[in-house]
């Protein structure tokens, strides 16, 4: 766990940091013996579906056959009256959802406000037999009363720092970078390319 | 990611939207049709919302489509018909708009006999309006949610051949679809007695056929107009008869279009008329789909007229 400032841009995790994170994680959803044959992954996008999309291989190298599922959380957001801009994106949960113990997956996560709405969406199709979340970094500064079952690095960072992943499926490349305060908004650097939408974690 | 923004603050026809807002409100209501296969089919996120439907005609399909895409949205939604309001007593269009406002109505669908009368509302009110469909104007959804199917058939609108059939005169649907079309690429001709094709249509850019049969070859889409025999002040083609034994869509002649053209039709459907039932419950006909996709249309444009696609403010996560 990091606790002190971060050095701007610092790459907080490498591709072989988050492959042996993510089997870390896959063992220890595995070691929760309930429901797995029940088991599905459901990514909420953009980061989460890829990430959700390696948990069910790496369980299948283990054994365990598990479904796989999208969201795209934009219809359930709370800030739809002050965000402009936003594009609604796929969403697919092609198996039954009922009876199913349900990971949810991320990237970062931070306020818990898209967790919130990932909860209510995934409850519009059925109800699951239980619901757990695994994030692959916890950076803090919760306004939700939400927690992860499963976290690949926790960060202790201050509001103005910023943590983003980036994943070889659409960034080219694993890694994990913090940005300080003095890089948020700096324009035109590379880290600062994607849409906005992505940097709403 | 998609990148196009929507500017607009009000939908009052196909004449104001770039191809590549028109692609947005398709692209947009795909995920919106995804909502009707799920147990919960409705998503929270125009909850405290209240839409307006202003029709001062008489609609089923339209007025209900809007009602229940507001509701898969879960925004409340009121409707307004001239008989049951003080229409009826005389209120003009701007004053009913401006008392709806009052009661802090967040979008309007309106639906009137006179062009252009959303485009009036439009200036003066503050709220945004959606055209419901005005005069022998335009109807913007209607002409989205045909894009919209013709799309889901054939994948892509550029270079498709689509023959418009019937009363091209009375139809703002024919003249949304032409422009619509035309925006994404495709070819249009239309069909019909010279009584029902008003003059100066090839300005729209279509080619213009008065026999069917002429028309019919390598055509992919062909879309089928209602008779509006409410609109008609004097008479325009002999009879009912012989309109349906020149111009009515059967299975002979749809041999002439290409083996996998598709038979739409706006609705209501004045059967064996405007379309023969064999064909109109065929595989080949699209016209129970068209009212599916058209609420998953209607949200699409809810959802980016009233804030899916405003400016951006500054990023906070």
């Amino acid at each position: 766990m990091i606790d002190r400032p971060i050095q701007s841009p610092e790459i907080l995790m490498n591709n072989t940091d988050i492959e042996r994170v993510l089997l870390r994680m896959s063992h220890e959803i595995l070691e929760q013996k309930d429901h797995l044959n029940d088991l599905a992954f459901v990514g909420i996008k953009t980061r989460g579906e890829y990430l959700a999309h390696r948990f069910v291989s790496l369980v299948k190298g283990m054994g365990v056959r598990a479904d796989f599922g999208t969201l795209d959380i934009t219809l359930y957001r709370d800030d739809f009256d002050t965000l402009g801009d936003l594009t609604v994106g796929e969403t697919d949960l092609l198996f039954d959802v009922a009876g199913k113990r349900i990971i949810l997956v991320d990237d970062v996560l931070h306020s818990g406000r898209t967790i919130r709405a990932a909860l209510d969406q995934i409850i519009d199709f059925g109800r699951p037999a239980k619901i757990e979340l695994a994030c692959l970094v916890d950076r803090g500064g919760r306004e939700l009363p939400i927690t992860a079952n499963y976290v690949g690095q926790t960060y202790q960072i201050s509001s103005d720092e910023y943590i983003q992943v980036r994943l070889s499926e659409v960034d080219g490349e694993d890694q994990v970078i913090g940005f300080s305060k003095d890089h948020r908004g700096a324009k035109g650097h590379k880290y600062f390319s994607h849409s906005r939408k992505d940097l709403n974690n | 990611m998609n990148q196009v923004q929507f500017k607009q603050k009000h939908l009052l026809g196909l004449a104001e939207l770039s191809k590549e807002e028109i692609e947005l409100i398709l692209s947009t209501a795909v995920p919106m049709k995804q909502i009707f296969t799920r147990s919960v089919k409705k998503v929270p996120v125009l909850r405290g919302k209240t839409v307006v439907n202003l029709f001062y005609e008489p609609s089923t399909r339209t007025r209900t489509s809007f009602e229940i895409a507001a509701k898969r949205l879960s925004a409340d939604v009121i409707n307004v018909t001239p008989s049951t309001s003080s229409i009826s007593k005389g209120e003009s269009l701007v004053d009913t708009a401006k008392t709806l406002e009052a009661m802090n109505s967040d979008i309007i669908v309106v639906r009137h006999k006179a062009s252009g009368a959303p485009h009036f509302l439009a200036r003066r009110a503050s709220s945004p309006i959606i055209n419901g469909g005005d005069g022998f104007h335009e109807h913007p959804s209607q002409a989205l949610l045909d894009l919209f199917t013709i799309k889901e058939k054939k994948g892509d609108i550029k270079d498709l051949k689509i023959a418009i059939v019937g009363d091209i005169l009375h139809s703002r649907v024919s003249r949304s679809d032409i422009i619509g079309i035309h925006k994404l690429g495709g070819e249009v001709r239309v069909v019909g007695p010279p009584t029902l094709i008003p003059k100066d249509i090839e300005k729209l850019g279509c080619s213009v056929y008065h026999r069917l049969e002429d028309a019919l070859e390598g055509i992919d889409v062909i879309y089928c107009l209602r008779i509006q025999t409410e609109r008609q002040t004097h008479k325009l083609f002999p009879s009912v008869t012989e309109y349906t034994r020149l111009y009515a869509i059967n299975e002979a002649r749809l041999k002439l279009a290409k083996k996998d053209a598709i038979v739409m039709h706006p609705g209501p459907m004045n059967r064996g008329i405007e379309l023969s039932a064999d064909v109109a419950y065929s595989d080949r006909s699209t016209i129970t789909e068209q009212v599916t996709n058209g609420i998953a249309i209607r949200m699409a444009i809810f959802f980016l007229l009233l804030g899916g696609g405003r400016s951006v403010q500054e990023i906070t996560d």
